[in-house]
């Protein structure tokens, strides 16, 4: 078994085939989509294959010290990031080809029309943390 | 009575189960319901004979769940809820289930999982987190496990050899959260060597022990990685070598040779090795020869070259390297390592920067990032 993050981008993905904002779809559309998405989760929860899944706000804040006893300095958001996270789901599958597959589900969902995004997901192996017993 | 005691009774209490006609699942669910409730009472109230202690309320558990469903199915008909007896005491219940539990029919994950809850008697929750995954998640992959091998019967012989790959799993998942997989993996193997007269599984066990022992010199204080070569042999758990040593030799004059009995070997012979620059390479690369011929596997052919690099030179090593896939893994970790022995320490630096982006594993991308920075440090001085 091996642990995957599907990424999803605000920004910085190219453009999915069915590209239309979600702001401009209908409630009906909206409410399709979010149901998909609930039941894609539901289901990998069923198949033993579901680790974890997060949506993210796109405002961020960028932070960083400043020296210690001085307040963290902050900067940000930055309008011109090119790559802007919107969310994740990890998933824990025997094989590449079984994340792939469920990317590749995932990336269909429903949007503008009830017509599948088609919209592209970033797969990233996930390292662990622990050493083989063997060496 | 501890956990470990508490968790060894558990395959023969599924099986005695099973035998007075419970099916795997309807068993399995029961014995952990008993676990539960032993755990509960025990400490209190320690019965004289566990075993039969769980079998009663084990079997109490199923009768309450069977007439449950019954009534939930058809609540009108009256239907008799004592199953019909199940296979006879012939068959030694614990081999069984492991072969139930390692199934071919399973995937390798849900073999494993299964594995640890009815072989292990580890818990859900224990299973979850040492595979860091939601206990939900982990419930549903054995759930789902077994409902696979619910129509396999039970009291038919099984394949050996998917048992051992399980278990070699098991064993090198390795040891994070609480539940330390690998020594669980000795365990499950310990009680399975009892059981068979198989060569392989003895070779499968010495395989671990030999490992096992190094594990404390394995890893620096500060977490990293120690190469065998630096490792500090005062640290090797010496009486574990040599029941490994033992299984291993008692395996290997009943001359049924088998790749993990190569592998063991090869682990023997580090092992025996008073320091790094006492081992013997040239009769390693004699037990690498003989496991690519068992398995033809291109990860043998791998550590193969490295150890000619040892016995021949580096320049050996590299032109055995030059015959395999450079997409191997770790093919280009070992390419570093020949090189910088061959001298060429700018090739070696840019190739362990460069096994350290596709390592898959923290501790592996830290040593070789520090073997990168180690020789940059001493290009550059």
């Amino acid at each position: 078994m091996a642990k995957y993050l599907l990424l999803k981008h605000y920004r910085g993905a190219p453009a999915a085939v069915n590209d239309v904002p979600m702001d401009q779809w209908t409630p009906e559309e909206l409410s399709a989509h979010l149901r998909y998405m609930r039941e894609f989760a539901a289901r990998l929860e069923s198949t033993g294959e579901f680790v974890d899944s997060q949506a993210l706000s796109p405002e961020g804040t960028f932070v960083r010290s400043d020296g210690e006893g001085r307040p963290p300095v902050t900067d940000g958001p930055f309008a011109e990031t090119k790559d802007l996270i919107a969310g994740w789901m990890v998933i824990d599958v025997d094989s590449y080809e079984r994340a792939l597959e469920l990317a590749a589900e995932l990336s269909a969902a429903p949007g503008a029309g009830g017509k599948p995004i088609h919209e592209w997901l970033e797969v990233r192996p996930i390292m662990t943390e622990h050493l083989p017993a063997t060496d | 009575m501890n956990e470990a005691l508490l968790r060894e009774l558990v395959p023969a209490v599924i099986g005695a189960l099973v035998r007075r006609g419970a099916s795997f699942v309807a068993a399995e669910d029961a014995v952990q319901e008993a676990l539960v409730e032993a755990v509960r009472v025990w400490p209190g109230d320690a019965p004289r004979d566990p075993k039969g202690w769980l079998v009663t309320v084990a079997w109490r558990k199923f009768l309450d769940a069977a007439r449950a469903e019954t009534s939930r199915q058809e609540r009108e008909i009256r239907v008799e809820t004592e199953p019909a007896p199940g296979p006879s005491e012939a068959v030694d219940d614990t081999l069984q289930l492991y072969f139930l539990c390692a199934h071919p029919s399973l995937t390798p994950a849900s073999a494993v999982a299964l594995t640890l809850r009815a072989v292990g008697g580890l818990t859900t929750r224990q299973i979850a987190q040492a595979y860091l995954v939601p206990e939900a998640t982990m419930a549903q992959r054995i759930s789902r496990a077994k409902r696979t091998v619910s129509s396999v019967r039970f009291d038919q012989p099984g394949d050996l050899a998917t048992v051992l790959r399980v278990l070699y799993l098991v064993f090198n998942e390795g040891y994070s959260g609480d539940v330390d997989l690998a020594a669980e993996a000795i365990r499950l193997t310990r009680q399975l060597a009892a059981r068979t007269k198989d060569e392989e599984v003895a070779g499968l066990l010495a395989l671990m022990l030999l490992h096992h022992a190094r594990r404390a010199a394995r890893t620096g204080p500060d977490g990293r990685l120690v190469p065998l070569a630096e490792q500090d042999r005062g640290l090797w758990d010496t009486r574990m070598i040599a029941e490994g040593v033992d299984v291993l030799q008692a395996a290997l004059a009943r001359d049924r040779l088998g790749e993990f009995q190569a592998q063991a070997a090869i682990a023997a012979l580090h092992a025996d090795a008073r320091c790094a620059a006492e081992t013997d390479w040239v009769q390693i690369v004699e037990w690498y020869d003989e496991l690519v011929r068992i398995t033809g596997s291109p990860v043998a052919r791998l550590n193969r070259a490295v150890a000619v690099g040892e016995a021949d030179g580096a320049r050996a090593g590299l032109a055995a390297l030059a015959e395999l896939d450079p997409a191997l893994p770790r093919y280009t970790a070992v390419a570093a390592y020949l090189h910088e022995r061959d001298g060429d320490l700018a090739t070696a630096a840019r190739l362990y920067a460069e096994a350290a982006r596709s390592a898959p594993s923290l501790p592996e991308r830290e040593h070789l990032t520090r073997q990168a920075a180690r020789l940059n440090t001493r290009l550059r001085g």
